[in-house]
């Protein structure tokens, strides 16, 4: 069967599409690169589909020619059946869904890209076209915390992020023999060198303390509230608006999010 | 055009629409309610005038010809997905006023917020809706307050008197089959007041989220979702995957209805939940009908059927919550003044 023959009008009905490699991070944590044609942008969202199992909305963690990467964690019924029956080679998928971040918000500006753990799945988009691209920004710092060494993801992209853009990785516990940085991500945002605070861009991705703290070291520093973007995380069933389990006041994350301005996303109350 | 016919002239013309429609309409189920020796009045089908409940307001709305309880959305095999074929008979549905409100509020959500919805569209454009008149209010009904006591947006106005029924048809069809009828004015029964009245709150502070005043909704309500189930307006869902027993690799995926009130709404893989307290669900669900579906669509979400006061078992009043936050919010305001 060719990829994308079942593509519908239907919103529900998924398509088909080929994983052309997996990339081991951690035991739990795997990207499966996947030949995806259409427009899509760091941030957005597609809907694992597996029959029998249910959907997951799963960020995109990449952007190739003719292919989209998503990064899975084992953490429920579908991804779980994910990790052990990948080997079929294909998987369905609807979308990609929601707003996604819009490079050219950051173009010509001073970067401070702040990550927690899998967070940095839906802004990695960013960083590999800025660390491509580095001329078409002030700077870039991509700031990014892990649980542990053992929990730190796409390995080999850091060491081509560390050639163009300025990386701090941080761990929350060290095992013996790191030599890396420790401790919060917010305990290193005073350290970073912003010549133009009050222009610089802030990107924060992660759990909703790690971001709550963030903003508020960042706000210390001298960011503007509407020179920060975030992205939220939640229940995203239907991706179109439909289901309601995503819905916070008047916003449907599918559909207005997952990614939002400061100054929208900080009246964002459950 | 209005028209006065005979429940017989009425009855062979539904006899004949049968053959392009299944007829829905409230309907007494006679002991079938949650208590001993109490009926249900719900949404059935019905082939003659006579079974249809008029003098009662139905506990459960005609939601679900729309967006049934369980809608399958395809069939699966390994490889291969086949949609759901749609139904062959188009619906005619009987309704009061409020609910055709309700109505334009599903229309909404399915037909405009996001993607056009496919399995709802394909029912929509093949139903007709038959208005049921109130001679008067019923308890807990507060329409009048919720602006949703009148509608002139159906496809006929249908009183049934006795051995005479009035029609206001505002489809061909029915103009044709009523041809020879004697020609009148028909106006449809609407009420003009509710026992229940409801003042709602333009804006709720998001400093009010918090405020104790939902704690004594979060120790009352058992999370049972029944007002999501009988609300004419709540229209979420979750999708569920079965498969069959005699072949583990075919299956179904299906959307059943869901509510905001019930545990594991929110839930994401990996365990984090959002509003685990039943208390903040209350909140989200009155803001919702009240203030966050008018923010983003122009109308309140609630018609004021007040079918959600009816099932309560915990006897928790949407309205009287409604009025309480109204206060609440007027208070807050002199304060800070």
């Amino acid at each position: 069967m060719t990829v994308h023959e079942l593509k519908s009008e239907n919103p529900y009905i998924p398509f088909l599409s080929e994983i052309t490699e997996v990339i081991k991070h951690t035991e739990i944590e795997f990207t499966f690169r996947m030949t995806y044609t259409g427009d899509v942008k760091p941030g957005q969202f597609f809907e694992v589909s597996l029959p029998k199992f249910g959907e997951a909305p799963i960020s995109v963690s990449g952007i190739g020619d003719g292919t989209v990467d998503l990064t899975i964690r084992k953490v429920g019924k579908v991804t779980d059946e994910i990790f052990e029956n990948y080997v079929g080679d294909t998987l369905f998928l609807r979308g990609p869904y929601g707003n996604g971040f819009d490079i050219a918000n950051y173009k010509g500006k001073e970067i401070l890209l702040v990550a927690g753990g899998t967070g940095l799945s839906p802004v990695k988009g960013i960083v590999d076209y800025f660390s491509a691209h580095p001329e078409d920004c002030k700077g870039f710092t991509l700031l990014v915390g892990f649980k542990s060494p053992k929990d730190v993801l796409f390995k080999k992209d850091f060491e081509a992020w560390e050639k163009n853009i300025n990386v701090i990785m941080t761990v929350d516990t060290p095992e013996d023999g790191y030599c890396g940085k420790c401790g919060l991500v917010t305990q290193y945002i005073p350290e970073i060198p912003i010549n133009n605070s009050d222009e610089a861009v802030g990107i924060v991705v992660g759990p909703p303390m790690m971001m709550k703290c963030t903003i508020t070291e960042l706000f210390n520093v001298g960011f503007k509230e509407e020179n920060i973007w975030i992205s939220q995380e939640r229940k995203m069933c239907c991706g179109i608006g439909k289901c309601g389990h995503c819905k916070i006041d008047d916003t449907y994350i599918c559909l207005d999010g997952p990614v939002f301005n400061y100054t929208k996303g900080k009246f964002l109350k459950d | 055009m209005g028209y006065q016919t005979t429940a017989e002239k009425m009855n062979a013309i539904f006899s004949d629409l049968s053959k392009d429609y299944l007829i829905y309409a409230p309907k007494r189920f006679v002991g079938d309610g949650t208590f001993t020796d109490i009926d249900t009045i719900r949404y059935g089908e019905i082939t003659d005038l006579s079974e249809i409940e008029f003098a009662e307001k139905s506990d459960y709305s005609f939601k679900e010809v729309l967006l049934p309880i369980s809608e399958t959305l395809f069939y699966f095999t390994e490889n291969e997905m086949k949609e759901a074929d749609a139904p062959k008979k188009g619906a005619i549905v009987f309704l009061r006023s409020c609910d055709l409100h309700g109505l334009k509020r599903m229309d909404t959500i399915y037909l405009e917020n996001g993607a056009v919805d496919t399995y709802y569209k394909r029912l929509r454009d093949n139903t007709k809706f038959i208005l049921m008149g109130c001679e008067n209010s019923f308890e807990n009904c507060f329409c009048v307050s919720m602006g949703t006591q009148k509608s002139d947006d159906y496809d006929a106005y249908l009183k049934v008197d006795g051995d005479t029924v009035l029609v206001d048809s505002h489809w061909d069809y029915l103009d044709t089959a009523l041809t020879g009828a004697t020609q009148t004015q028909v106006i449809a029964d609407s009420v003009t007041a509710n026992d229940t009245v409801v003042t709602i709150p333009e804006t709720v502070p998001q400093s009010l989220f918090d405020a104790p005043f939902w704690e004594e909704y979060g120790n009352r309500c058992i999370a049972c979702g029944r007002c999501n189930f009988v609300c004419p307006t709540c229209t979420c869902f979750t999708m569920q995957d079965i498969f069959y027993t005699d072949n583990g690799k075919a299956g179904e995926r299906r959307r059943v209805w869901a509510s905001c009130h019930v545990d594991g709404y929110t839930d994401m893989a990996g365990g984090h939940a959002f509003r685990n307290d039943k208390g903040q669900r209350m909140r989200f669900k009155v803001m919702h009908k009240v203030n966050d579906y008018k923010r983003r669509f122009g109308t309140h979400m609630c018609i004021g059927c007040g079918r959600c006061d009816d099932v309560c078992p915990e006897y928790i009043s949407f309205a009287n919550c409604i009025n309480k936050l109204n206060a609440l919010v007027n208070d807050s305001a002199k304060e800070e003044n």
